[in-house]
């Protein structure tokens, strides 16, 4: 499915390096620790899935990792280098949907190339992306004309049309149906494979971590410290049944406070 | 959904339309009842108050009533068209009316006395005698309003972009504009009058003022509430400052830009008598001064019916310029 994207896109992944964060919020002169000493080094082209109860403070990783947001201590670096600011080799895939109101769809997707002068070159990959997230029919409509899912599929689009190198996913498919969910997994793993980006996903689905992930980690309540680690070394593609990850599931949901029948 | 359309555009119209070829076009025909009774009436009746082209109202109402007559069995085979016709029927027959009503308690009863208020005959009297002048008011405000209108929005977009987005210029600009904008327009005049070379610029600074100052305001507001994650977004796909501004900030904040320059567009007409009491030699606001002055309110009101549907034009254009710019906010609003 990922073909045309899979030859078209050779990339190459950067490491993300993150050195002992902590990160508060000022608010009315009150301020809130969200991250507490978090490190955590991602080696290129790694796929590393985030899972925390809600509020811990996993967006606000993500938001440091694109440069949108400067750690109040510690390091946060890509390849060894201090990020300081947004950078489209980094992209983050935002938790909603956010597409600009005011563009239809491809012009959604077009935006990063646009930004950067790339959309003589590069436009048309835009079709690729378009065919990849099976919005083909739809390049013309404007975000209020969408499903919840299929904007979220648009957006995940806008940031693939750029070739990232650091993919930061937001729960990105918080609002796809089971099944949709269950086909954009397996593209993004696909695309994973074939184009070698670095993957750092946030999401609450226990199994989705487990079937994409090469390594889990698992965050605490606020303010957010990494209380456990999973290396996940079953190949691809797995199975949810499979007898490990099964295993690695219960341990995972015990680390998240929640206890067995579930 | 068809039924309340039918309820709020008028049942009747609608119903007719649904017959075959040959239905006819009942509130047509009582459009033409309406302003043939208008035309015998004002022919008809003496007049007690003499305001001249008594005949030619009549007659303009009867040809009135005879091409609704004639619609009334062909507006269905008129398209769109006829289909507008068809909505505004009831407003037809109600015009005609109206206009028999303010007739008849103006020049045939007397009760509304001349110089105060005028019958319709009047207004036409005014137009037909006195339309050379008239078009030539229209041209010279047409100018003035032009340019102070449009220089006005341009600088009053410019510097709203400018407030919402740059936290320094907002500091000192927005008290300013705060203190600016409440001021009447004719308060402006003595400084105006030293600062400018010409009356006539004076009047398009009056224009532009009236015009910008309603523009600057709500970009400056739109562009800055635009959703922080927009730019955010924008920013990991590599946006510079230019990109953020010209094509997050100020598309976003284009629904209020045009709020305001539905708002300046009224304020600019209504500055428009004040700007030429500075001393215009014609111009719409002139003539209105210059009649009242003598106590001609024919002239007075022929001349507000003038600006009336001009400004009605234009608000019709900037609608159709807005649903243009602004398609992708169908359904959202
Ligand atoms: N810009 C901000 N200003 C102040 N506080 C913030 C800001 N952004 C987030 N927070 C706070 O930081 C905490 C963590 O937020 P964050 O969005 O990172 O959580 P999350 O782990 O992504 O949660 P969820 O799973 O519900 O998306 C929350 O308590 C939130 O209120
Ligand atoms: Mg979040």
């Amino acid at each position: 499915m990922a073909l045309a994207l899979a030859e078209a896109t050779p990339v190459e992944s950067i490491a993300l390096d993150v050195e002992g964060v902590s990160h508060r919020y000022e608010l009315d002169g009150k301020s809130l620790q969200v991250l507490d000493n978090v490190s955590l080094t991602i080696a290129p082209g790694e796929f590393v899935a985030l899972l925390g109860p809600s509020g811990c403070g996993k967006s606000t990783l993500l938001r440091l990792a694109a440069g949108l947001e400067t750690a109040t201590t510690g390091k946060v670096l890509e390849d060894g280098r201090p990020i300081t600011a947004p950078n489209p080799d980094r992209i983050l895939v935002f938790q909603d949907a956010t597409l600009f109101p005011w563009r239809t769809v491809r012009a959604n997707i077009a935006t990063g190339l646009e930004a950067r002068g790339l959309l003589g070159e590069k436009g048309f990959r835009i079709d690729e992306v378009l065919k990849l997230v099976k919005l083909e029919g739809f390049a013309d409509f404007y975000p209020h004309q969408l499903s919840g899912g299929m904007a979220q599929r648009a957006a995940l689009a806008r940031a693939l049309v750029n070739d990232p190198k650091l993919l930061l996913l937001d729960e990105p498919f918080g609002k796809l149906d089971s099944l949709t969910r269950l086909r954009m997994q397996n593209e993004l793993l696909d695309l994973w494979k074939s184009a070698g980006f670095t993957a750092l996903l946030v999401t609450h689905d226990v199994e989705e971590a487990l079937l994409l992930a090469d390594r889990v980690i698992v965050l605490s309540d606020r303010p957010a410290s990494i209380v456990a680690e999973i290396r996940v070394d079953q190949p691809h593609p797995r199975r949810r049944d499979d007898a490990s990850l099964v295993a690695l599931r219960r341990s995972l949901l015990e680390k998240l406070g929640i206890s067995h029948d579930v | 959904m068809s039924a309340a359309v039918e309820d709020t555009f008028g049942g009747a119209g609608r119903r007719t339309l649904a017959l075959p070829f040959g239905g006819v076009w009942r509130n047509g025909l009582f459009a033409a009842g309406t302003w043939s009774l208008t035309a015998a009436l004002s022919y008809g009746l003496p007049d007690v108050i003499s305001w001249g082209a008594t005949e030619l109202f009549a007659i303009i109402m009867l040809v009135g009533a005879g091409i609704f007559l004639a619609l009334s069995v062909t507006v269905h085979r008129l398209g769109g068209f006829g289909r507008t016709l068809i909505h505004y029927g009831p407003w037809f027959i109600v015009l005609g009316l109206w206009l028999g009503v303010w007739e008849v308690l103006t020049a045939k009863l007397g009760w509304l006395p001349k110089p105060f208020f005028s019958p319709p005959q009047g207004l036409l009297h005014v137009y037909i005698t006195d339309w050379d002048r008239l078009l030539i008011c229209i041209a010279y405000t047409g100018r003035l309003w032009g340019l102070g209108f449009f220089s006005g929005i341009l600088v009053g977009f410019a510097a709203g972009v400018a407030l919402g987005w740059s936290k320094r210029f907002a500091y000192w600009g927005m008290p300013l504009l705060k203190l600016i904008g409440p001021v009447p327009a004719s308060a402006w005049i003595p400084c105006t009058f030293f600062i400018f070379p010409s009356v006539f610029h004076a009047s398009i600074f009056l224009v532009a003022l009236a015009s910008g100052i309603p523009v600057a305001i709500l970009t400056a507001a739109g562009v800055s509430q635009v959703n922080r994650s927009f730019y955010d977004v924008a920013r990991t796909l590599g946006a510079d400052n230019r990109f953020l501004i010209f094509k997050v900030a100020i598309p976003a904040s284009l629904p209020n830009v045009f709020v305001g320059i539905f708002m300046g567009l009224y304020y600019s007409f209504a500055v428009l008598v004040v700007a030429e009491m500075l001393g215009a030699k014609f111009g719409l606001g002139w003539y209105l001064q210059f009649n009242t002055a003598y106590s001609a309110y024919a002239n007075v009101y022929a001349a507000l019916i003038i600006m009336a549907l001009i400004c009605a034009g234009l608000v019709r254009l900037l609608f159709v310029a807005r649903d243009r710019l602004l398609g992708w906010q169908k359904g959202i609003l």
